[in-house]
């Protein structure tokens, strides 16, 4: 069998994975029928965290910077889009771009001051500044009223007394759906039986996604250009020094390596990667709220990485098929006994790393890295 | 830790006189500008930074010897918290209602004891396997063993608020400068002390404690001084969970309900204690707790409830700017 992987050109096994991911909402409508609506909607969450997974790689996997707060960048993508879908209108195409901008902006405002901080210390702002940005979206602008009571900030009491900015514990509603201008054609394809299928409707001169299926593909198709646009970071310069920092952040300096440069672009691309993910989650669901960018959602990016494989891009892949996929096919499998659904999750989270701690998809790099480890520490042990 | 000879604006002692001092002065002009709010909040915060710094122990200790996080801890707290319930429900149920502040002292024992026992069981299951494969996958493990406990806890109590008996602690209250103090409040402050008083005195002053110190300066060397490594590791995570246990059904007691993700949001603030004071570093652990209470404290009743954990954050991470290794941490240049 190994032979037989071995002999077949890597290029047929990709050619046979698009193939396949083309297909999958047509084989679900072949096998399910009216409920493969479910699993379509599965593997749009899987696309998106598969976005997200990719994009803390850059920051945990590559660069092994300890961050356990990537919920606050997909909020930030997610609040830019919805505010300003809501309230200005603009397209949500235009605004991809303009969120994955805000994100990266954030993230260089707040990463510059924290970057000296090692290890666990890392951990805990970035927890922090994920807690505060999903405080700040709860509270809204309309809590900061106390600020009146500062002596010569009256006016702010009347100004923010009924703001509503990010639409508090409620979040925003109604963002609008992605479309795409097409002119005339719009009256020639209106009534094509295909487009109800595919979930797509015409509207105003323009195809705008509706259904499930239709996010599928524009989300299969990100993420396909997420995949190449990773592995060409990765064998590029900046990505070789991440991956010199990861191992030894002393000696990369000696090579003459900017650290602070080469982890404030990992910060920054990193985040911006989560807030396209963010616009693409916002304008499938068109409702947000604050509790959707916890700390828990740090947490399963966090695993993402970790259990797929720190630093391979296949890993984060099988990572995110093992934290999203694995417990809906878990709420099915296990409808008898659905409470215990959970605890076979944890139970399988800590087996899989007490078997496999250095992931299920390991990049070749970062396998060596932790042999590289143990051997020196087995070597202290028997010398 | 070599013994350097310091002058004695160096001392320890100088630190700590200096410290209260400061402290007094801040004391008093915060009560002479706002008067009972302040002494109100002062005490409020007291109270529940001892919550904090009893769990923070936990996660600070656990890291001294292992520099692992254990993100299960929180959860050991929470079941503590329901073990706590049962008991008394049980004590409840016998007819004993009257009398369930002399049977305090034997739950808090029996439901340290058994957190305990959980604590060596997650720690022989989920990390020993991991001692050696990095830093990464022992947060993922730690992560799985706090979904499981979670969910544990919430199919076998259900997902409702569950709400401690009232009146364990007689309700008797005090004005002082015009500030609420309530026996529960006292009586929460002692217990904590006293735990904590005693950890400090078993770290410092006994045989176990200084090897506890030595393991976790250095694996290696303190195997060849002839310490039982593991056997350490094991005992720290009796101490640890126990005194979680202890946290947990102090907050039962105090706040009157628990519910399933307790442990969650009093881990994230525990954590943040520990880190603040220095991770790693056990009276770090002690004022972070304390510290962070009181600035929560102070931002509910001087700025905005909605923001008080934001306002604990912004603080936490302003001081870790500053000082990277926490208040009390040792300033050490870490190898890579």
């Amino acid at each position: 069998m190994k032979d037989f992987i071995k002999r077949v050109d890597a290029r047929w096994w990709y050619s046979a994975v698009a193939v396949l991911a083309i297909l999958y909402p047509l084989i679900m409508i072949a096998l399910y029928g009216q409920k493969s609506d479910r699993w379509i909607q599965v593997a749009n969450f899987f696309f998106i965290y598969a976005l997200l997974g990719l994009s803390l790689n850059i920051i945990l996997g590559y660069a092994g910077l300890f961050q356990l707060g990537h919920a606050a960048f997909y909020a930030v993508g997610a609040y830019t889009t919805a505010i300003l879908s809501t309230q200005f209108h603009i397209p949500i195409l235009v605004l991809l771009p303009i969120s994955g901008l805000v994100a990266m902006v954030f993230a260089v405002l707040i990463s510059r001051p924290i970057l000296h901080l090692r290890g666990d210390y890392l951990c805990i702002v970035t927890i922090g500044f994920g807690e505060i940005v999903r405080i700040a979206l709860r509270n809204d602008v309309k809590s900061l009223v106390f600020l009146g009571k500062i002596p010569g900030l009256g006016f702010l009491t009347d100004a923010l007394s009924d703001a509503v900015f990010t639409g508090g514990p409620n979040g925003i509603f109604g963002i609008a759906r992605p479309g795409i201008p097409i002119g005339s054609l719009a009256e020639r394809i209106k009534d094509l039986p295909i487009l109800k299928v595919l979930g797509l409707a015409v509207r105003d001169h323009s195809l705008v996604l509706r259904g499930h299926t239709a996010y599928f593909y524009l989300f299969l198709a990100f993420v396909a250009f997420t995949i190449f646009a990773m592995r060409r970071l990765e064998n590029s310069r900046l990505g070789r020094a991440w991956m010199c920092i990861r191992e030894d952040e002393l000696a990369a300096e000696a090579m003459g390596i900017d650290t602070v440069r080469a982890k404030l672009l990992a910060f920054a691309i990193g985040a911006a990667w989560a807030g396209v993910a963010g616009n693409l989650y916002a304008s499938w669901v068109t409702v947000i709220a604050p509790e959707t960018f916890s700390f828990w959602e740090s947490c399963i990016m966090f695993c993402i990485v970790v259990l797929g494989g720190t630093g391979s891009i296949p890993g984060v892949l099988v990572g995110t098929v093992g934290m999203i996929v694995l417990p809906e096919l878990l709420r099915t499998w296990l409808a008898n006994i659905q409470q215990w659904r959970m605890l076979a999750f944890g139970t399988a989270m800590i087996v899989m790393m007490v078997f496999r701690p250095e992931g299920f998809w390991p990049s070749r790099r970062f396998r060596y890295e932790l042999e590289a480890a143990r051997e020196e520490v087995a070597g202290a042990q028997a010398g | 830790m070599e013994a350097t000879f310091r002058p004695w604006y160096q001392q320890g002692w100088f630190y700590a006189f200096i410290s209260l001092f400061l402290a007094a002065v801040l004391v008093l002009t915060g009560y002479r500008l706002s008067g009972p709010v302040f002494l109100q909040q002062l005490v409020n915060g007291l109270t529940i930074g001892s919550f904090y710094a009893l769990i923070a122990l936990g996660y600070t200790m656990v890291y001294g010897v292992l520099k692992l996080i254990n993100f299960a801890h929180g959860d050991l707290f929470m079941s503590g918290a329901y073990l706590g319930f049962t008991f008394l429900g049980m004590l409840i149920g016998a007819g004993l209602s009257g009398q369930l502040l002399w049977y305090l002292l034997p739950i808090f024992l029996i439901v340290m004891v058994i957190v305990a026992i959980a604590g060596v069981v997650l720690e022989r299951t989920a990390y020993r396997p991991l001692r050696r494969a990095g830093r990464l996958a022992p947060v993922v493990s730690a992560l799985g063993a706090s979904i499981f406990l979670e969910n544990a806890v919430m199919l076998i109590y259900g997902a409702k608020y569950r709400s401690y008996p009232k009146e364990v602690i007689p309700d008797v209250r005090w004005a002082i400068g015009g500030a609420r103090l309530t026996l529960m409040q006292v009586a929460m402050l002692v217990t904590a002390f006293l735990l904590m008083a005693a950890l400090y005195i078993f770290i410092h002053y006994t045989r176990v404690g200084t090897a506890i110190r030595a393991v976790a300066l250095d694996h290696d060397t303190s195997r060849l001084m002839g310490i039982n490594v593991n056997g350490i590791i094991t005992l720290v995570f009796v101490i640890g969970p126990a005194l979680g246990a202890a946290g947990g059904i102090m907050v039962g007691l105090y706040y009157g309900r628990i519910y399933f993700t307790l442990g969650w949001v009093y881990g994230l603030k525990a954590f943040t204690a520990a880190i603040l004071g220095g991770i790693g570093n056990i009276p770090g652990a002690m004022v972070g707790g304390l510290l962070l209470g009181i600035i929560e404290a102070f931002a509910t009743g001087f700025v905005s409830d909605a923001w008080k954990n934001a306002i604990a954050f912004f603080i936490l991470i302003l001081i870790l700017i500053f000082r990277p290794t926490g208040l009390l941490g040792e300033r050490v240049a870490e190898k890579l």
